[in-house]
């Protein structure tokens, strides 16, 4: 060894002086990758939180709207002679609604137009009489106000959401016309916008000088591309009017002479860049709306303080519905309590008694490593593989009911069971082992003590992990679709654990693919409210785990 | 009818506990010899007797009700009627039977079907109630059994301890039952699947056209079940999603672990695990309401077009979903890497820049692997987000502005709905479910293979 070293080959000795520019230069280098790396964590980290609360912003934003409905006072006279005293839920509550609101408009008369005019009301409205007659049985006979939601277009008018005009033309055009203001050939006369061109009047458009047939509509493209050097498309020939050849032809049938020559004329827009060229924007009647009519009696109603918007719980206590503005979380809600109660019953005192079994009882052989093995894959089995297992073993084999909570809840316990053994074991393994010698000490069998002493202090951290496993398990919502928990319940009467239900996610899933705007603000708020269940849970997590973290 | 006999059982249960409870006391204070097992003992091993095997009757009997029904209906039928039937037509008149049972009458059902209809529903009524007369009766022979053996010398604590570890035995097999299930449903009907449709094109067809109906006789589906595009989507969702991912999730992880004040970390680390923690659906929707339109305004600001549903918008998003996954892991890897390395390059003269890239990483890198081959498990078998966010159309493509579809969607569309389990549609679905399963098992395995070889090296 000492040989090798003895043989190195000299190394001419590098000059390092530390306070040479370049060793100053070297580790101002160094401590820059140094700051560079440390921008880049800080940006990352950044990057991240950002994008946590552009979501939960964007949710908000979107979703507090749906805590709102907007709504008319309705005065309804509630006849006795068609109100049925013992059976009130089943008189025709659609017309009496219907001609409540109709008192309004005496003006309207035709049966056609009334029919459009009842689309300002939800369709809903007509339960929501029906239900407040069935609550308030006393009232038949009088006259009542009651307050019934409108329709989704007009509730999210009134909130503000869509707007009641949108724009006809798109940002390419605009800025397509922008370049004939930069160039200044617009003017405006009699409320009127034209452009100002110099039109060449091309003998060879004019076939055997008939100047009756000629294609003045060429003459005016051409004289009007000279204003887009480097146009992009030959979408700026929509911006004249239709009219503008018709005024070149006038001028030249006036004139005859001009075949050769170029005229400077001005030419009409056409009727969205007319309205962009004099007031600046160019608006149509936004599509949701099916007339300017529509909205007149829209405007009329809120002229006459009839319409109001205020805070509901409606989201909560309504059930599901295909009109947006009186659906409601409340089968969702008793959907995923269903499954979360039949979820827990079966994945608690499961995980339990494999968690005791496997870190206490169990000897150490090939079944118990198996199992433990088992366990962990099960962790990271994807979701949609449960929801593949619920549907060929507990609905197709074992012949359960499709869409029942009780099916949902087996599934997701399958799930959950892997948190909770895991959870159990490290609570298990938490208790000191005095605690043990002590029970043996004083001549308990091995059940009594880990059932009288260890279980019960290892509980805290038992149920920290259960409720972290079902907040989980709230949340999932692949396995739940796949079994078919994604119901339309319109009533939450029939609830239980054999009937078709769905789940809070699963909710949120179809309100997302629904079409209607208002959904858009419901899906926003459902998801808050299962945002704040899981909140909740796993701040009891929290408060569980340090209220058990205790010095032995 | 269940819950009800539920609801009789569990009383029985209790009043057995309280009879066994009783009677041992009573032995208790009258017999001279000292009670073996404490009173509560004898009481539990009631309750077991009773409980135990009436519970297990009770599912067994609906197990095997139904079949077992079906198969007498089978078998009632005339002969002439059954006789030539295929098992497809067989299945058909039974369902029949059935839904006429149940009184949903669609047309006029012929006097067979409406006789069997009655003899069904007779039958039904017949063993619902002989279930709970057996189940019962098992349960009170529990009672006189038990509260025969009680008695002074009767060792109830330790049969009762018996039962428990039974018990407890039973529960950890539900776990390997759940394996075996899975294993067994997706290899099951995916073998049926390829019957119908060959392996061999499964796998290596470039054509994905599962909603076109296949004709019984057309045993081929014409090129329609090749899973490549939706294999390669899966790829490329993923490593868009991986691409958001690790270098935040690394960037985030090293900041943490090295430069951050212990105040920071941990204000900033509960945040980031926020971001494991929301439901997938939730992501789902913040694509499609934020994500795709900003990104589709973008392309357009810049001059391309976007698709609303491209892979970008699904990759990044699921990337967003996988920061803390990539971050918390490889802070774990990057902490567990021994004080001395650190030391050894602080002596050296390193800066902390320079002791985490040089030192830190090289020596953490199996476990970041790993967690970043976690996350691609996760990435792969991720739906929610995906099925609302990507493209339902297989198109064979790595252009990540195109819409392109997943194994996952792929599942959640044929699946969603009515199922039929003769249908090769449906069973598509369990075969992509395989491929599914049999892919993430095999990335975590080799994730906490390397993880688990890189902890023993310090350990």
């Amino acid at each position: 060894m000492s040989d090798g070293i003895a043989q190195a080959p000299e190394v001419p000795a590098r000059e390092s002086h530390w306070g040479s520019d370049a060793a100053k230069r070297r580790v101002r280098r160094r401590y820059g990758a140094d700051r560079r790396l440390q921008i880049y964590g800080i940006g990352a980290i950044g990057l991240a939180v950002a994008l946590l609360g552009i979501l939960f912003s964007s949710l908000l934003f979107s979703g507090y709207v749906a805590f709102f409905t907007t709504k008319v006072g309705l005065n309804i006279y509630l006849d006795p002679k068609i109100i049925d005293q013992a059976d009130p839920g089943a008189a025709n509550y659609r017309k009496m609604t219907r001609s409540a609101f109709f008192a309004y408009f005496p003006e309207v008369t035709s049966p056609k137009e009334r029919r459009q005019l009842a689309k300002l009301l939800s369709p809903g409205a007509k339960y929501v009489v029906r239900d407040y007659v069935v609550a308030h049985p006393e009232e038949i006979g009088n006259l009542v106000e009651i307050k019934v939601p409108l329709s989704d277009p007009y509730d999210q008018l009134y909130k503000g959401v869509i707007p009641r005009d949108i724009d006809a033309l798109s940002s390419d055009r605009i800025a397509l016309f922008k370049v004939l203001q930069r160039r200044g050939v617009l003017h405006v006369e009699n409320n009127k916008a034209y452009v100002k061109a110099d039109v060449y009047v091309n003998p060879q458009d004019v076939p055997d000088g008939d100047i009756e047939t000629a294609d003045y509509q060429r003459m005016v493209n051409e004289a009007f591309r000279s204003f887009y050097m480097s146009a992009r498309t030959p979408a700026y020939e929509e911006i004249l009017s239709k009219e503008a050849a018709a005024a070149v032809k006038a001028r030249v049938l006036a004139d005859p002479g001009l075949v050769g020559k170029t005229i400077r004329i001005s030419l009409p827009l056409s009727e969205h860049y007319d309205n962009l060229a004099r007031t600046g924007e160019a608006k149509v009647l936004n599509p949701r709306f099916s007339s300017k009519k529509d909205l007149e009696w829209f405007d009329s109603l809120k002229k006459r303080g009839l319409v109001s918007t205020r805070f509901t719980w409606e989201l909560f206590f309504n059930a599901d519905s295909r009109f947006p503005e009186v659906a409601g979380l409340a089968g969702a809600l008793t959907g995923s309590f269903l499954t979360l109660l039949v979820c827990f019953l079966l994945s608690f005192p499961i995980g339990i008694a494999t968690a005791l079994y496997m870190e206490e009882f169990a000897p150490k052989n090939r079944w118990t490593d198996l199992i433990e093995v088992n366990i962990n894959n099960l962790a990271a089995v994807p979701s949609v593989v449960f929801g593949l297992l619920g549907l060929a073993v507990f609905l197709n084999a074992f012949g359960l009911p499709r869409s029942a909570p009780v099916v949902g809840g087996i599934v997701l316990s399958l799930m959950t069971l892997p948190t909770i053994i895991v959870a159990t074991r490290a609570a298990l393994m938490a208790v000191p082992p005095s605690i043990r010698e002590g029970g043996y000490g004083v001549g308990a069998s091995k059940h009594q003590v880990m059932m009288h002493h260890v279980l019960p202090l290892a509980m805290p951290g038992i149920l920290t992990g259960t409720i972290i496993g079902l907040a989980r398990a709230l949340g999932e919502t692949a396995p739940l679709l796949l079994i078919g928990m994604n119901a339309f319940i319109p009533s939450i009467e029939n609830m239980g654990l054999m009937q078709p239900a769905m789940a809070l996610p699963t909710q949120i899933f179809s309100w997302a693919d629904s079409p209607e705007r208002g959904f858009v603000s419901r899906t926003s708020a459902a998801i808050l409210i299962l945002l704040a269940f899981l909140i909740i849970m796993n701040a009891i997590a929290v408060f569980l785990r340090h209220r058990s973290e205790r010095k032995w | 009818m269940l819950s009800y006999l539920s609801l009789v059982l569990l009383l029985l249960i209790l009043a057995g506990f309280a009879l066994g409870h009783r009677k041992a006391l009573a032995i208790g204070a009258t017999s001279d010899v000292r009670m073996h097992s404490l009173a509560g003992y004898h009481g539990w091993y009631v309750a077991a007797l009773v409980g135990i095997p009436s519970f297990l009757l009770v599912l067994l009997w609906l197990l095997f009700q139904g079949p077992v029904i079906d198969w007498l209906l089978i078998g009632s039928l005339p002969k002439d009627r059954v006789d030539g039937l295929g098992q497809g037509q067989l299945d058909l008149l039974v369902s029949q039977i059935k839904s006429v049972a149940a009184g949903n009458i669609f047309s006029k059902p012929d006097s067979v079907v409406t006789a069997a209809a009655e003899r069904y529903n007779r039958w039904n009524t017949i063993a619902n109630w002989s279930m709970v007369a057996v189940a019962i009766a098992i349960a009170l022979v529990g009672i006189a059994i038990a509260q025969q053996r009680i008695s002074a010398r009767f060792r109830a604590r330790n049969t009762v301890e018996l039962v428990m570890s039974g018990l407890m035995i039973a529960c950890s097999l539900i776990a390997i039952l759940t394996t075996f299930g899975i294993v067994a449903s997706l290899l099951y009907e995916s073998l049926r699947f390829f019957d119908k449709v060959p392996v061999t094109e499964f796998l290596t067809g470039l054509n994905w056209e599962p909603q076109i109906a296949i004709r019984e006789d057309q045993v081929t589906g014409g090129g329609a079940f090749g899973a490549i595009p939706v294999f390669a989507g899966t790829l490329l969702i993923a490593l868009i999603a991986m691409a958001v991912a690790t270098p935040i999730g690394l960037f985030a992880a090293i900041y943490l672990t090295e430069y951050a004040s212990s105040k920071f970390r941990a204000v900033i680390k509960p945040i980031l695990e926020i971001l494991a923690g929301i439901p997938t659906v939730v992501y789902g929707f913040f694509a499609v309401l934020t994500v795709a339109p900003a990104i589709r305004n973008f392309g357009q600001a810049v001059g391309f077009d976007v698709a609303p549903n491209s892979a970008l918008v699904a990759g990044g998003v699921m990337g967003i979903m996988l920061i803390p996954f990539i971050s918390s892991l490889s802070d774990d890897a990057i902490a567990a890497v021994p004080q001395a390395m650190r030391d050894g390059s602080y002596a050296l003269g390193a800066t902390k820049g320079e002791t985490t890239t040089k030192v830190l990483l090289p020596a953490a890198l199996p476990g970041i692997m790993g967690g970043i081959l976690l996350a691609v498990s996760r990435a792969i078998g991720e739906t929610m987000i995906v099925v609302m966010a990507a493209g339902i159309i297989a198109s064979f493509t790595f252009n990540p502005f195109e819409p392109v579809t997943t194994v996952t969607v792929q599942i959640m569309t044929l699946l969603i709905g009515d199922t039929e389990f003769d249908n090769p549609k449906t069973l598509a679905a369990f075969a992509l479910g395989l491929v599914l399963f049999l892919a993430t098992l095999l990335v975590n395995v080799i994730a906490l293979r390397i993880v688990q070889k890189y902890r023993e090296q310090y350990e």
